[in-house]
């Protein structure tokens, strides 16, 4: 079980609460739509029946039919309809049930949603969220991390909170960005984990990471429920007199560069830890920027602890295999503090 | 062989009309010939697309539109953009992408839209996803109070892609002001619309999603635009997506670089002999509304704009190439300011008048009578066979909620099979 990890360094007021990350996306929900009457909610059993996993539970009681919008299941419809609302100046919520189905929407979101700004100079001022991430036996379409493939699509943005805080106030900053925001929701931190979130409205920003541990020995970058796996390792290490720097990337499009070099430079070794698979993951990319731009400062290789390059099993025993977890960061980091 | 049209052109339209409807098609299809022209020259970058003979579709659908209203086109409405008060020069630069055309060279063909003044959404060459985008933009107009109606077409071979069925289905559903416009050319690039839809009317689609629809020639500019005209008061009316199939032939290859041999010699000659203007100069010329003097007159308007629009467009520059690396991302309030344009009161969309009990009716049950018919909603509910007829009596009992457009849909919906006769088959 993943420790609550609610506030970061620069994280929330003391003055706050304790809610579980799905009541912190619940609340930005609801308190965005409460503050704008452009933001309207759409997906499939979003309304009289809450959302899948209850995110959207009250908001039809209090915003109506006309603002939390029960569609049919279809996702192209559902993303297409988004775009078409944000070009009249709304601020449409897409929710994908569990965010392997948005691959049904690719072409509309890669090819019309994202590009749309760049070609024509239409905005799209959308959010697409859904539950993503395995660790729940969901099995293989059930349980997946597409972000890469959005990564991969300049135009629009990737966000993967892992602390109900940046949930929240992440969430908020990507319902007022102007840009289409893809934002995924690690189902395993639903309801395991509580953190910290304040009273009044906040948002943080997008595109920019966090270190929610100082080290010297070591950077482990991770993001999304692997953060909370990464913290146990750093705790594990510790013991053993590696103290590990540990980096929430909480975007991934747009990078933060500028924190994962900082780190590195500090720490010279690097270890990325995703639930993703393994080729084509966001460490691949941090690699590559590394190299490029902290080649001198590198003592060590570039270290990558991510799930493996099949399909998410059903099976318990095969998806344990399958996902990285604390004690597989620990001895990956062992591992390169030896360098 | 006969050459149609098969119902003469109705008068019905004011004059102005009329003229409008001729201005545009000549425009239209002279600002084409200018492009095969520039084509030909190695003016234009990328490929050309045609719509010879299909005029009378995109401009007579356009034309039933109002100012506040949106369109999207598709590669073969240029008409449409004319018709909607797009400068011809826009069209030439962004073939010939150059920096001033409306993406600044970023794209080409008629892939460019406006979202302030004109209304328009640009295309993608991904067919069908412009129709759950156009729902979405009727959606936001009526949640807003615009009383807006939003169109977009289709080809024959585009109506199989998977998101026409999803999108026209969530149109369905929402009841959104949306009209589609079906244009069946006939061929989808080299491949004939039987093998693409097995269905002698692509009309009928619209039966599968419970919404009305039409059949018009599409050759008969006044019929496109009487049929089209109806569709988009209906729409504004609440009535829902309307689909209208345009029946009618490309009379070009896909594109330039296609000669459409594959094309038989027989279906080519036929519908080159029913040109949709030269059918409508007839028609203008025997009730008098078009004479020798007033079209030389079209003529040299048109020549003069397009000789001017041209040079312009010629003596535009390529785009700088670091421009490339710009505008991917929209960078806030001093890139684009985003404000729904509200035209009814905020306060019935927000707490407590926005406020519901958020249970689902369904006052169809129990209405179907049995398993006797198609049209038992919601699952029969009563054992008894009934002769009466479920929708009249269950409509918009919750006030539009879901459950009420799912009853009220079943009433059977007729597929009218002329513009002629459009008006007595409603409902």
């Amino acid at each position: 079980m993943p420790k609550a990890n609610g506030a970061g360094p620069n994280g929330s007021a003391s003055d706050g609460t304790q809610v579980t990350f799905l009541e912190a996306i619940k609340q930005a929900m609801f308190e965005e739509m409460e503050r704008d009457p452009a933001v309207i909610l759409m997906g499939e059993d979003v309304g009289v029946y809450g959302g899948a996993f209850k995110t959207s539970e009250g908001l039809l009681e209090r915003f109506g039919w006309e603002r939390v919008i029960d569609t049919p299941i279809s996702e192209s419809a559902i993303i297409g309809a988004a775009c078409g609302m944000s070009y009249c100046g709304l601020r449409p919520i897409c929710e994908m049930q569990f965010i392997d189905f948005i691959v049904c929407a690719f072409n509309q979101i890669t090819n019309f949603v994202a590009k749309g700004h760049y070609l024509w100079n239409a905005p799209a001022p959308m959010v697409i969220r859904g539950p993503s991430g395995g660790g729940v036996h969901g099995g293989p379409f059930h349980s997946a991390n597409p972000e890469m493939y959005f990564v991969h699509t300049p135009g629009v943005k990737v966000i993967y909170p892992s602390t109900p805080y940046d949930a929240k106030g992440l969430l908020k900053a990507a319902v007022r960005d102007n840009n289409p925001v893809l934002f995924f929701e690690h189902k395993f931190l639903y309801r395991r984990i509580k953190g910290e979130v304040p009273a009044g409205d906040y948002t943080v920003p997008i595109g920019k990471a966090v270190v929610r541990r100082e080290g010297k020995h070591l950077t482990i970058i991770s993001y999304a429920a692997m953060m909370h796996a990464s913290l146990e390792a750093a705790e594990a290490l510790a013991k053993e007199g590696i103290e590990a720097e540990v980096i929430d990337l909480r975007t991934l499009l747009p990078l933060d560069e500028e924190t994962i070099l900082n780190s590195v430079k500090k720490t010279n070794k690097c270890l990325v830890v995703h639930e993703d698979t393994r080729t084509g993951g966001i460490a691949g990319e941090i690699a590559a920027i590394l190299f490029e731009k902290a080649f001198h400062d590198l003592d060590g290789p570039l270290v990558r602890v991510t799930s493996l390059d099949t399909p998410v099993p059903y099976a318990p025993t095969l998806e344990e295999h399958f996902l990285p977890n604390a004690k597989k960061v620990f001895s990956a980091a062992k591992e390169l503090a030896r360098y | 062989m006969p050459v149609p049209p098969e119902q003469g052109m109705k008068k019905e339209l004011k004059r102005q009309q009329y003229l409008d409807l001729y201005y545009y098609m000549r425009l239209n299809r002279a600002v084409e010939d200018m492009m095969v022209k520039l084509f030909r020259q190695n003016k234009i970058v990328g490929g050309l697309y045609s719509s010879l003979g299909q005029e009378a579709i995109s401009v007579g659908t356009a034309y039933a539109l109002e100012k506040k209203d949106w369109l999207a086109p598709m590669i073969r409405n240029i008409g449409a953009l004319l018709v909607k008060g797009v400068r011809p020069r826009d069209i030439f630069m962004q073939h010939m992408a150059k920096y001033d055309s409306p993406t600044k060279g970023k794209d080409g063909t008629s892939h460019f839209g406006d979202l302030d003044d004109l209304h328009i959404v640009s295309p993608i060459s991904m067919l069908g996803d412009l129709i759950p985008v156009m729902t979405g933009v009727a959606m936001a107009g009526r949640y807003l109070g615009q009383k807006i109606v939003t169109m977009t077409w289709i080809g024959d071979g585009g109506s199989s892609t998977g998101v026409f069925h999803e999108g026209l289905n969530f149109a369905a559903t929402q009841k959104a002001p949306f009209v589609l416009i079906l244009e069946n050319n006939l061929w989808a690039y080299s491949t004939p619309v039987r093998k693409q839809v097995p269905l002698e009317n692509l009309a009928d689609r619209a039966k599968a999603y419970g919404i009305d629809s039409y059949i018009v020639d599409g050759n008969d500019v006044v019929a496109v635009y009487s049929v089209a005209k109806e569709a988009v008061d209906r729409a504004r009316a609440g009535e829902g997506p309307i689909l209208i199939e345009a029946k009618s032939f490309r009379r070009m290859g896909h594109a330039q670089h296609d000669p459409a041999e594959y094309v038989p010699k027989e279906m080519r000659a036929y519908w080159e002999a029913r040109d949709p203007i030269a059918l409508y100069e007839r028609f203008l010329s025997s009730e008098k509304l078009l004479d020798a003097k007033s079209k030389k007159e079209v003529e040299e308007k048109i020549d003069s704009l397009l000789a001017a629009e041209r040079e312009f467009a010629e003596n535009s520059p390529m785009p700088p190439p670091e421009l490339a690396e710009t505008g991917v991302y929209c960078t806030g309030d001093d890139c684009h300011k985003i404000r729904a344009k509200w035209e009814r009161p905020i306060a019935e969309v927000t707490p407590p008048r926005s406020s519901v009990k958020a249970v689902w009716t369904v006052p169809g049950f129990g209405s179907g009578k049995a398993s006797d018919g198609a049209n038992a909603p919601i699952h029969f509910g009563d054992t008894h066979a009934s002769q009466h007829r479920v929708g009249n009596d269950t409509k918009s009992a919750n006030g539009g909620k879901p459950a009420a457009k799912m009853a009220a849909k079943a009433a059977p919906k007729k597929t009218v099979k002329t513009a002629g006769a459009s008006r007595k088959a409603r409902r």
